[in-house]
């Protein structure tokens, strides 16, 4: 320690920079520590489970055969409509509640800070197809024991990889909304004309114009997705989602993390 | 151990913070004091990189507040109590900062002691908190990773009086262990007994700056001045007034320009019974501060000053 120093200097020879690993582990934990947080999480679980109810009621009723990956559909829907919002919030609650102000003062990247929130939202979309998984499977033995038919389980590993893919380009889609718009009604009201209105509109307007139609696969992020999720994806569906993720998930997110990044916080 | 160095910031047109520069030493407190839109928070947010600086420089320690490894254990800042989010309890408050620093959880129940936030009361959502606790909160958050530098703004706001005083011995016994503070206030009486520098800013200018004598000594442009109060003022002034004293009106009693010791000889003489008899020296301070800080009043106050009690 220089004693003389003429201009007193702070010693950081012993402090690290925060381990990014605790960032994530920090931005998972403001996931669910409030009650706005904790409900959303919990009613993607309920949702989950009621679709299945629904699901089991319907198939027990008409006496349908379904499989276990039927059931894996059925929770496709809750989650692809949650988890985005969950994706919006992560950011934009930062600055509604004005809680930016603390985190970028204790971690000054601002880039490390999303670069966290980010892979959180990975773990918790890992979680989820784990929860989905676990739920789908329940609900396949009880319609076993319910319907007297033997549960089909078939394989469903690609499936299961594709849902996953679903399930993070909704989350990162709704991130990068969030980071775009930083306000939480805003991001999640565009995030659900995106997601709700435009591809009707997409397909309206290749209807109406043949040379519209002939590049609408290519920037139709949602219908896109759809052979995602009946295992339908081939060469072209591959690159359809990689242009239409460019320009839906890429495109704004660097965006919002260029506004993020430039942003005065108040 | 801060430094500011020809710091502006503009926004558009508006130019919030002029080209100012200062220092705080360590082991000192410094007030920050000016009134509403000032440029003290301004200054404050680009010291800590939450607003980038038009030009000019802020540095603590030699670094830029970026590029200090884990911030929140060498600085310790507090620039809104109410920035958390409404939906956290305060203890969950603290907690995160806690993990983000890489602190034990014991610091939490630390902190919470030194601000007397109960078991119960850092259960509840910061949202069923009063002003005065989210500073509290706020404090507890700054002071969690063991900073030797504290930035706060406006922390004594929402306090009451008794937590006010308590505020003053936690950042005096802190500078006195080698702490480095910067508080900042719009209000005088709230700085004045703990800052050993005081920095008076208005209009995004610094106006005035030093100790509280050497303030004091401009207020007065080296006149003495009394206050003193008697049962029967216009007894006195019309007395002083005799010996050929300047007396002005000032509260309930009168502002003198002598030295205490000649008007409570004058009242001897006369016998007139004082109930109050004082150096002038606060006054002239708090007139300094709103003289210096208020471009428009500046004329107003004048005129006030230079009343003459009717005789």
């Amino acid at each position: 320690m220089s004693v003389a120093a003429a201009y007193p200097t702070l010693d950081v020879s012993g402090t690290p920079v925060v381990p990014f690993g605790r960032l994530v582990s920090v931005e998972l934990r403001k996931l669910a520590d409030t009650r706005a947080g904790r409900w959303l999480l919990i009613s993607i679980a309920a949702l989950t489970m009621l679709v299945l109810i629904i699901q089991m009621a319907v198939v027990l009723g008409q006496d349908l055969h379904p499989r276990f990956l039927d059931f894996l559909q059925g929770m496709n829907t809750p989650m692809g409509i949650l988890l985005p919002v969950l994706g919006v919030m992560s950011v934009t609650s930062e600055w509604s509640q004005r809680t930016a102000m603390v985190t970028f003062t204790l971690e000054p990247s601002r880039v490390r800070v999303v670069a966290a929130k980010i892979v959180s939202l990975l773990v918790i979309s890992v979680l989820a197809l784990a929860v989905g998984l676990l739920l789908g499977s329940l609900a396949n033995v009880l319609y076993g024991g319910l319907s007297g038919n033997v549960a089909v389980w078939g394989s469903v590993g690609k499936y299961v990889a594709y849902y996953l893919l679903l399930y993070v380009f909704g989350m990162l889609t709704g991130f990068a909304f969030g980071a775009v718009f930083l306000n939480s009604p805003a991001g999640i009201v565009v995030y659900f004309v995106y997601s709700f209105v435009l591809p009707g509109l997409l397909i309206l307007a290749g209807q109406l114009m043949a040379w519209f139609e002939s590049i609408r696969p290519w920037i139709d992020f949602n219908n896109d997705q759809n052979d995602l999720i009946d295992g339908s994806v081939h060469g072209s569906g591959w690159a359809h989602l990689f242009t239409g993720a460019l320009v839906w998930l890429v495109l704004p997110l660097a965006l919002g993390i260029l506004r993020i990044r430039r942003a005065e916080v108040k | 151990m801060i430094k500011v160095e020809g710091l502006t910031r503009a926004y558009g047109s508006f130019i919030a913070v002029d080209d100012i520069s200062f220092e705080c030493r360590p082991g000192t407190v410094t007030g920050f004091l000016g009134p509403n839109g000032a440029g003290k928070t301004t200054t404050m947010r680009v010291m800590v990189g939450l607003t980038p600086a038009t030009r000019g420089d802020v540095t603590i320690g030699g670094l830029h507040y970026r590029d200090i490894p884990n911030p929140g254990r060498h600085v310790g800042v507090l620039l809104d109590a109410s920035a958390q989010h409404a939906g956290r309890t305060g203890r969950e408050v603290l907690e995160i900062g806690a993990r983000t620093m890489g602190l034990p959880a014991s610091r939490i129940d630390e902190m919470l002691h030194l601000v007397s936030l109960d078991s119960r009361e850092s259960k509840r959502r910061v949202r069923n908190y009063s002003l005065g606790m989210r500073q509290r909160l706020g404090i507890a958050h700054a002071l969690l990773g063991e900073p030797t530098v504290l930035i706060l703004d406006e922390p004594a706001n929402g306090l009451d009086p008794a937590g006010i005083r308590w505020m003053r011995g936690l950042l005096k016994g802190y500078a006195d262990q080698g702490g480095t503070v910067l508080l900042s206030s719009h209000l005088l009486h709230e700085v004045e007994q703990i800052a050993d520098e005081m920095i008076l800013i208005g209009n995004g200018k610094i106006v005035a700056r030093g100790t509280r004598d050497e303030l004091l000594r401009s207020a007065t442009r080296g006149e003495t001045t009394t206050l003193v109060t008697a049962l029967d003022n216009q007894q006195l002034a019309a007395a002083l007034a005799e010996k050929g004293l300047v007396v002005h009106p000032a509260g309930d009693g009168l502002r003198v320009t002598a030295e205490p010791v000649d008007v409570g000889r004058v009242a001897a003489d006369r016998q007139i019974v004082l109930t109050d008899l004082r150096a002038g020296h606060e006054g002239g301070l708090e007139d300094l501060f709103l003289e210096l800080t208020a471009d428009t009043q500046r004329d107003v106050l004048a005129g006030t000053v230079s009343t003459e009690v009717p005789a």
